[in-house]
């Protein structure tokens, strides 16, 4: 352990930047506070590239900045922690998030709130690096609520229309209730340990003594956890917020509802592996959710006609693969899974922003089409991270998801492996199904938009292509043994240890790899013959193609169940509470009191008749009252 | 039965006779009167309790220039309507006055007190006796006595004034 | 000698019917008189006590007594007098301005 304050730099830089730009970002004017901003977020990453370079001398860094509360036994410090795990999730946080600010100085260039954006993108900054560095839970927590927040402010940031505020509030609120299971959890957690003599909330503390809770207990715990990480993570049932989340300016998307924010669940759980590790079922039931997400939400996107919505519902669908990694047992695995996501899908959205700038605005896939000759940059690089996601040979997304089918399937999931397998399937088709249909083929745009197609500027591009590059070969950190090895393992063996040694033989493995390569083959061809050649099917609506496509359309109606199954009965309950029980009850009881006083009130001042005599009387009987009194003493 | 306990429950009947019609009678002025009568008693009663000092100025001041101011006011005002007693009122006010009265009597009647007096002195009682204690002992309450005299005169000139 | 108790329980007698006035008789001036019988069936004590104890202090109280008693029963007539003049009664039970 080496105590290193530098540390305590990489976040407070975009805080800082951010506090700036809130202040003075007018008076600066939109090319400095854009530029201040990147560079808010590249001097953090060449920070952490340095820390990143020192760390396996040391081990562990830690800066302890202040203590924030200390109440007896229990001490909680604001204190900046980085280990294996927290190193790569930092590279990852602020190199990607750097290459997005960059992006977004050419996409919001014309938009007059570009110095808010940059505010609240730099804020984000801060608390996701707060969440990644943070040494116990509470500031994990901190940096939590934080990026939510910031999802919040970045989702309804053209709060102009409505319906954006909406999506805001529905990103926040779903959250909350994950949320509320998180604290339960961390509150339970903090009181367990503190029963048996131990209050903290620190990583490296709460792993020495996590074996010292009962099975059960940790069960709790971990389940309310996860509750937790299925809202920031969007898995079910709480992913509904991440669709409506994309009426965001599409950086916001790509680095929140991407990249970064929706990986903290993931991240959290690694985190706390070793409580994990005690509780099975939880890890069971995760690992069923994550492929049940995964499948569930890539029959979605196969219909979806939204751009963004496909990619929406793709990386929920990727989250659950994820989660499914995690469930196995698999943890270093699904970081794997995360870093190279980032990248692939990153590049995926900053493409689908860069075809939204050229098409003036318009998101749908039926009004695109033939792009590819107007926009070459953007093209390959989509091609590029599409074969990514895909799992097409030699790309990131191919090791990384190859590794998680085949956790998945030598840990003796063998359904969830199915259910995996069928969903890289869809994967691919859906994936191929957009890529044709937006750059393929003839260009169905009005001639008005068409006149105006072009490539983005480079500030877009550039990064364009620094994320497709690594959609290749980032994924080439960790490949399997009888590849050239696994340097990810061997980086994260600290942490998660080697228990992540394949079981089974090495034949098994390649032949379950090829299996996978041929359901992927299979998909991309079918999503060729369906949208390659015929040019009519691609302007078919919802009411034709039975059953079964309505229902993927409309996303099972899981919105409008939640809303009556849970929202109205809600807003009922609410209703009964402010007409009813609020005037009635609680200000009856109060006004009760009041009217109560006051009736004692006229009872007694009746004694005030005005009358000497009565009074003397009075005076008589009080005189009276104590003669006795002392009568009776003596 | 010695003479002095005989004068004694004399004057105490008569005493309670006077007081009674203080508060019973009818006419004011009789009822004034009737006052008159139980102060010129309780005078001779501290004549006999060796007080011949005070039991002059009771004359004096108590039964020959309060009561004279009293008979001033009530021909002064001359009230002619007569009283509407109240029957709940008067039980009611009988009733606290005796148990008034069962509670101090007890208290009163104890009997070990003194029933020896210390022996008088000529000088005991004497005008000479008291100037001595209220020139020396009492002289600041004698000085704010005083006071409240001069008070009340102003007071009584000004609250009794016609408005003009 | 008469017992102390004797000049007690006649000054208590005297005190009780003086109580009886103040609270039953609806004439002012009657009851400003009934005060003054309460007060001297006080003095009437404090002689007596003053006698056995052989101490002045008795008289020198009873003194004072007179002379507040003399205070305030010239202002208690001014006051009666001037309430007189506004309200033509002496009725106590018709000064009820202060009721609630």
């Amino acid at each position: 352990m080496a105590a290193f304050d530098l540390l305590r730099w990489i976040p407070l830089i975009p805080l800082l930047g951010s506090a700036i730009n809130l202040f003075f970002g007018r008076a600066l004017g939109k090319k400095t506070a854009g530029a201040l901003a990147c560079a808010a977020v590249g001097a953090p990453f060449a920070l952490a590239c340095y820390v990143f370079w020192q760390l396996p001398a040391a081990g562990i860094f830690r800066d302890t900045v202040y203590t924030w509360m200390d109440s007896g036994a229990f001490q909680v410090n604001v204190s900046f922690q980085i280990d294996a795990l927290s190193a790569v999730m930092l590279l990852i946080v602020t190199g990607i998030g750097f290459l997005i600010h960059v992006y977004s100085l050419g996409y919001m260039e014309h938009d007059e709130d570009l110095v808010r954006f940059f505010v609240y993108l730099n804020l984000f900054i801060f608390f996701m690096l707060v969440l990644v560095m943070g040494d116990n839970l509470l500031l994990l927590f901190v940096g939590w609520e934080g990026v939510g927040l910031c999802s919040y402010l970045l989702v309804g940031f053209w709060y102009h229309d409505p319906n954006n505020s909406i999506a805001g509030n529905k990103a926040f609120i779903v959250n909350r209730i994950g949320d509320f299971g998180f604290v339960l959890g961390m509150l339970l957690l903090l009181t367990e340990l503190g029963r048996q003599g131990v209050w903290t909330l620190d990583f490296l503390e709460l792993q020495k003594h996590a074996s010292m809770l009962s099975p059960a207990i940790i069960s709790v715990i971990t389940l309310l956890l996860f509750v937790g990480a299925t809202g920031k993570s969007a898995q079910i049932p709480l992913f509904v917020w991440l669709p409506d989340a994309m009426a965001g300016p599409t950086p916001v998307s790509a680095l929140i509802h991407a990249a970064t924010m929706v990986t903290a669940g993931v991240y959290m759980t690694a985190r706390l592996h070793f409580l994990f590790a005690l509780a099975p079922e939880t890890l069971a039931l995760i690992a069923v959710i994550g492929a049940a997400t995964a499948f569930f939400a890539a029959t979605v996107a196969v219909t979806q006609n939204d751009i963004k919505k496909v990619l929406a519902y793709s990386t929920v669908s990727q989250l659950g693969y994820m989660f499914l990694a995690l469930g196995v047992g698999a943890f270093s695995a699904a970081i794997f899974h995360v870093f190279t996501h980032a990248f692939f899908k990153a590049c995926l959205f900053l493409g689908s922003g860069s075809v939204i700038h050229a098409m003036g605005g318009e998101q749908d896939m039926r009004k695109m089409g033939g792009l590819k000759s107007y926009m070459p940059a953007t093209y390959w690089t989509y091609v590029i991270a599409t074969l990514a996601i895909s799992g097409a040979p030699f790309t990131a997304g191919f090791f990384s998801k190859d590794l998680i089918l085949w956790q998945a399937f030598s840990h003796g999931a063998t359904v969830l492996w199915g259910i995996g397998l069928f969903t890289a399937g869809l994967t691919a088709f859906y994936m191929f199904r957009q890529l044709i249909m937006v750059f393929h083929g003839d260009c169905r745009a009005d001639a008005h938009t068409k006149a105006h197609l072009h490539e983005s500027p480079t500030v877009m591009t550039l990064p364009l292509i620094v994320l497709a590059i690594g959609s290749i070969f980032t994924g080439w950190l960790g490949s399997p043994e009888y590849l050239w090895g696994s340097r990810w393992d061997r980086w994260l063996e600290p942490l998660f240890g080697a228990a992540e040694a394949h079981h089974g033989s090495v034949q098994t493995e390649v032949t379950v790899t090829l299996i996978t390569l041929g359901v992927v083959a299979v998909g991309i061809i079918i999503a060729f013959i369906k949208y390659g050649r015929a040019g009519a099917k691609i302007s078919a609506s919802a009411t034709e193609g039975g059953f079964f496509y309505g229902l993927s359309l409309n996303k099972y109606y899981v919105d409008e169940i939640y809303d009556a199954v849970i929202v109205r009965p809600f807003t009922a309950c609410s209703v009964f509470f402010a007409r009813f029980f609020d005037p009635w009850v609680i200000d009856g009881a109060v006004n009760g009191v009041a009217a109560t006083a006051r009736g004692f009130s006229s009872i007694w001042r009746g004694l005030q008749t005005g009358n000497v005599q009565h009074y003397v009387a009075g005076f008589l009987l009080g005189t009276l009252a104590l003669l006795a009194y002392y009568l009776g003493q003596t | 039965m010695n003479p002095s306990t005989v004068i004694f429950f004399v004057l105490a009947v008569l005493l309670v006779l006077s007081s009674l019609m203080v508060v019973f009678v009818r006419n004011v002025v009789h009822a004034a009167v009737a006052l008159v009568a139980a102060l010129l008693l309780i005078a001779i009663f501290f004549i006999t309790l060796q007080a011949p000092m005070v039991g002059v100025l009771q004359v004096m001041v108590y039964a020959g220039a309060i009561m004279v101011l009293f008979l001033f006011v009530i021909m002064f005002l001359n009230p002619m309507t007569p009283e509407r007693p109240r029957r709940a009122w008067w039980a009611l006010g009988t009733i606290l006055a005796l148990l008034l009265g069962a509670l101090l009597l007890p208290i009163v009647s104890k009997g070990e007190l003194l029933a020896d007096p210390v022996a008088a002195t000529e000088f005991f009682g004497s005008p000479e006796s008291l100037a001595k204690s209220l020139f020396t002992e009492f002289v600041l309450p004698f000085e704010i006595a005083s006071i409240v005299l001069l008070v009340a005169i102003v007071g009584g000139v000004v609250l009794a004034k016609r408005e003009r | 000698m008469v017992p102390l108790n004797y000049y007690l329980i006649l000054s208590a007698i005297v005190f009780i019917i003086g109580v009886v006035g103040v609270l039953i008789r609806r004439n002012l001036i009657i009851v400003l008189m009934s005060i003054e019988l309460m007060l001297n069936a006080v003095n009437l004590t404090f002689i007596a006590f003053s006698r056995f104890l052989g101490s002045m202090e008795g008289q020198v109280v009873v003194f004072f007594v007179m002379a507040v008693a003399a205070a305030e029963a010239v202002i208690g007539l001014a006051i009666i007098i001037s309430v007189f003049r506004h309200r033509e009664t002496l009725d106590p039970q018709e000064m009820q301005l202060l009721k609630w």
